[in-house]
């Protein structure tokens, strides 16, 4: 599947300044996993010891993947998937 | 004390202090770190006593190196002693903060005072939010003082109350299709495309700063002592950690003396991923979609979770969540017994003071303050059930049947 993967722009300089990349991939980790070997220095950001670190929150089309099935949630044709930190909020 | 930078919470890289919310190495939340070489305790005080009467008299220890101009300063709300609540409960000595009592009527204009101030500080024009109400309120409010433009984000079906009570400022008010997750998350991508400040995203360091004046104000109207335990609301867990933080700051700078107290969060049985998390035994927290009528606590994926969890085990209290019933019920009870008409959020924390008193987990030697965050005409839903009129003709003969024949509520 391709997909597009929206990078949050304190981790461009990590992309060459990209806040978009694409990439092709069956699941969410597979999609991760594409970005990751195009772009040195991001897996650590990201990961840790393979799963997301806790304040990483990961949607497709909008939904966070943690109502979906996380790294396993399949990907369509098309979808966006965003990389978000998950300390902002506050009521 | 004067803020050094921002200090990531979970590895501790340092950056400026800017606009900033997260790390760059771990994505963990940033907060401020001060620098307090140097210190002098009684001369703190000093300049605490003669500061102004609201939040501002703290501003040694908010992230600022003056106090800032501020026309609508919020702070220094009553501590009311509660006896009457006590007795009803069967314990000995409980307070309640009652933080209505502030601007827009509710503990954000404390947080949003603080990141109004670093807003204009840092330069920024516009001030924006994503909010289940009480927040809205007090940006929309904060913003007109200030002269700023203003953006506030909130899920389309909130209560009317919040909605009437932001737009009459003369914001820009963008309701959502959405939960105040879906707002947040909204929000979050918003700050990189536009130059604006939102006060709970890219000014959140600043902004949760102002919690810890709660714990500063307590402890002052105390006599410079500290409570045994609290009991607070826990939505994002921002408000609950940060009173913590305020209490050790205090504890360390020589300001006051004893241990931290005990902390018992309180969360909606409809929105409780804290709660649920405690009583699982995880330290992160699983998301959950909100249904409560506790909307002002209505945040499923909590940012400061993990540490709201973390405080409440290394102090021996607890997070607990209670049902829209038990919530009214608490509201009702907080009425009854000291005036005082609070929201959702203040129904959740007295029905959770209420639960731990039943389970005979407050001592009655234990000084106990619970933490009331919002005004009860924002939730008029809350309390339309469970009271009685006497209707009559304007005559003296008329009420006397009234009385006698319907019986009271």
């Amino acid at each position: 599947m391709a997909v597009t993967v929206k990078i949050p722009s304190q981790l461009r300089p990590a992309t060459g300044g990209e806040g978009e990349v694409e990439v092709e991939g069956g699941t969410v980790g597979e999609a991760l996993d594409a970005v990751f070997d195009q772009h040195d220095g991001l897996r650590e950001r990201i990961t840790e010891d393979g799963t997301l670190r806790r304040f990483v929150n990961v949607y497709v089309s909008g939904e966070d993947i943690r109502f979906q099935d996380g790294l396993e949630t399949e990907l369509s044709d098309g979808d966006e998937v965003t990389i978000l930190p998950a300390v902002a909020g506050g009521r | 004390m004067a803020p050094k930078a921002l200090s990531c919470k979970e590895c501790a890289e340092e950056y400026p202090l800017d606009a900033k919310y997260f790390c760059e190495s771990c994505f963990g939340p940033l907060e401020v770190a001060y620098e307090s070489e140097g210190a002098d305790a009684s001369e703190l005080k000093r300049k605490i006593q003669a500061g102004s009467a609201g939040i501002w008299r703290y501003a040694d220890f908010l992230p600022f190196t003056g106090r800032p101009r501020d026309p609508l300063e919020p702070g220094l709300t009553p501590l009311v002693r509660a006896d009457r609540l006590a007795e009803r409960l069967g314990l000995g000595e409980v307070w309640v903060k009652n933080d209505a009592a502030n601007p827009t009527h509710s503990f954000k204009d404390r947080v949003v005072a603080v990141a109004v101030a670093k807003a204009q500080e840092l330069g920024f024009d516009t001030v924006a939010c994503a909010s289940t109400g009480n927040l809205a309120n007090a940006v929309a409010a904060h913003a007109a003082a200030a002269g700023l433009e203003s953006y506030v984000f909130v899920p389309a079906n909130l209560e009317e109350q919040k909605l009437l009570a932001t737009g009459v400022y003369g914001t820009n008010l963008v309701g959502v299709h959405g939960n105040y997750d879906d707002v947040n998350r909204l929000c979050t991508e918003l700050c990189e495309e536009r130059p604006w400040a939102f006060v709970n995203v890219n000014l959140r360091p600043y902004y949760a700063e102002g919690s810890k004046t709660l714990a500063y104000e307590t402890v002052e109207q105390l006599g410079w002592t500290l409570p045994d335990r609290v009991v607070c609301p826990i939505a994002s867990g921002s408000l609950f950690t940060k009173i913590a933080r305020g209490f050790d700051e205090w504890r360390e700078l020589g300001l006051v003396e004893g241990e931290l107290p005990t902390f018992n969060g309180a969360q909606a049985k409809g929105c409780s991923p804290v709660a649920t998390a405690y009583a699982e035994g995880w330290d992160v927290c699983k998301p959950q979609r909100p249904d409560t009528i506790a909307k002002s606590l209505a945040i499923g994926n909590p940012a400061d979770g993990p540490y709201a969890l973390e405080l409440a085990r290394r102090t021996g209290g607890g997070v607990d969540a209670v049902s829209d019933d038990e919530i009214r019920a608490g509201i009702r009870l907080l009425a009854e017994t000291t005036g005082i008409f609070t929201e959702t959020a203040g129904g959740v924390t007295i029905a959770t003071l209420a639960k731990l008193a039943e389970r005979g987990e407050i001592s009655r030697d234990e000084r106990v303050v619970a933490y009331i965050t919002g005004e009860g005409l924002k939730t008029l839903d809350a309390v339309r059930e469970g009271h009685h009129m006497y209707e009559i003709e304007p005559k003296i003969e008329s009420l006397e049947a009234a009385l006698a024949t319907t019986a009271p509520a």
